[in-house]
């Protein structure tokens, strides 16, 4: 899906990036590049790779084939850690602990976005007044948010986000476009995995779809 | 506060396990219950006897202190593989052997540091002699960190699995054992008069080689755990 390449390096690219497991292909070999200010939407049905493919981008797997380049250098663990922020299906709450009180951990974890506040960021993704409530007593939804609030805190500019509209109202969808917006806008660039069946975000977007055809 | 550094994530790990530490204090109290049951057990079936009893404190109490602390290993890594949290240590822009180091000394403060504290007292119900506690605590204070390191790596080789228990106690044994006999073993020495720093020195020279080695390789077997 990669044309030639632009003149500043791009945020993201990887070429002929596979990965196989137990000898069966999961994805690729695949090129991708994602530039400041774009969205790649990776659709694709149920099992053809989606969420693998963004845990090898984000360094959980190793890749069998292929390189990952961030701002056109080959990019080790320790750059792509400053450079991605990942969204899984895993919220990585800690359920006896609050709101705040987690927000707090997983940002002396990944840092913290210079002039950004934990509080800010919980009015932002609608969770004020939950400061203090425990992350067990709060919905699949509300815990989504919270890890919105983690993103948006983050200070990578490249949001790996694997399904992040499911469990979110139709609301929450409007927030989560909103955010990925707000962050292109920034200079920022976002991965959105999705099976197609939520709007998009209402940016400058690339579409990669796996499965049969890739 | 851009970027984390070793310092700040560090404190930042240690404040939210200290935090959940306070949530459920009550889990905190266990492996010191634990160990003064086995101490319990141990004395009732000797029939309490002040003599038979003194001879042996030394080594049952290091006994227990190791069992307990073979009986809280599997918590070391489990909670947070499952929700997720060493994913995202993984992808922390800090050294993930150094989140483990600081995770296993947490870790330690939880599980060992209450029965260290409870030695003593422990050692009354077993009617340890006095001259031997110093030795005692000192060999504790070398020796159960060193089991935490080493039980940090089966802990790390295991937390893949669903249900692990046994397994962890049948991995960890082999690796406990010199540091049993070398813990146990300064304090029958000085009960004999002989020098126990030997064996103290022993323990520490070995805490010191898990100190940098032991978070590397449980760091690397989480990252084949969890891909």
């Amino acid at each position: 899906m990669t044309d030639t390449p632009p003149a500043t390096s791009p945020l993201l690219a990887a070429r002929g990036l596979g990965f196989t497991r137990n000898d069966e292909p999961v994805f690729g070999p695949l090129d991708l590049c994602v530039d400041a200010g774009e969205a790649l939407l990776v659709q694709g049905d149920n099992g053809t790779g989606k969420t693998t493919l963004l845990r090898v981008l984000a360094g959980l797997l190793r890749a069998d084939q292929g390189e990952v380049e961030i701002d056109g250098v080959t990019a080790g663990a320790m750059q792509r850690a400053r450079a991605i922020a990942y969204l899984g299906h895993l919220p990585a709450l800690k359920a006896d602990l609050g709101a705040m009180e987690n927000l707090q951990f997983l940002c002396g974890l990944h840092g913290r976005r210079p002039r950004q506040l934990p509080g800010n960021a919980l009015a932002i993704v609608g969770l004020a007044g939950h400061e203090d409530t425990l992350a067990r007593q709060l919905s699949a939804g509300q815990k989504k948010r919270l890890s919105l609030a983690r993103l948006w805190l983050s200070p990578a500019p490249l949001w790996l986000l694997d399904e992040p509209y499911a469990n979110l109202d139709l609301e929450g969808i409007e927030l989560v476009n909103r955010m990925v917006g707000a962050h292109l806008r920034a200079g920022g660039a976002a991965l959105v995995t999705t099976h197609g069946a939520y709007a998009a975000p209402p940016v400058r977007t690339r579409l990669l779809t796996l499965g049969a055809t890739a | 506060m851009n970027a984390p550094t070793l310092a700040s994530s560090a404190r930042a790990l240690l404040v939210r396990d200290l935090r959940l530490l306070w949530r459920r204090r009550g889990d905190a109290f266990q492996p010191a219950l634990f160990a003064l049951l086995v101490v319990v057990l141990f004395a009732l079936s000797l029939g309490g006897e002040a003599e038979s009893l003194s001879r042996v404190a030394a080594a049952v109490l290091w006994l227990s202190v190791l069992l307990a602390g073979l009986l809280s290993l599997d918590t070391l890594f489990r909670g947070d593989a499952d929700d997720g949290s060493l994913e995202q240590w993984i992808l922390a822009p800090v050294p993930l052997a150094w989140l483990v180091a600081v995770r296993v000394f947490s870790h330690w403060l939880a599980t060992a540091l209450p029965l260290i504290i409870a030695t003593p007292l422990l050692g009354e119900l077993l009617y340890l002699p006095s001259g031997q506690l110093p030795v005692l605590m000192a060999s504790l204070l070398l020796g159960t960190p060193l089991l935490s390191l080493l039980g940090a790596v089966v802990a790390a080789l295991t937390v893949g699995m669903r249900r692990s228990g046994i397994l962890v106690a049948l991995l960890a044994l082999p690796l406990y054992v010199p540091v049993l006999v070398f813990g146990a073993g300064s304090v029958a020495a000085s009960a004999q008069g002989l020098d126990a720093v030997g064996a103290l020195l022993l323990l520490g020279a070995g805490l010191v080689v898990a100190l940098v080695l032991a978070p590397l390789t449980a760091a690397a077997a989480i990252r084949i755990a969890l891909s």
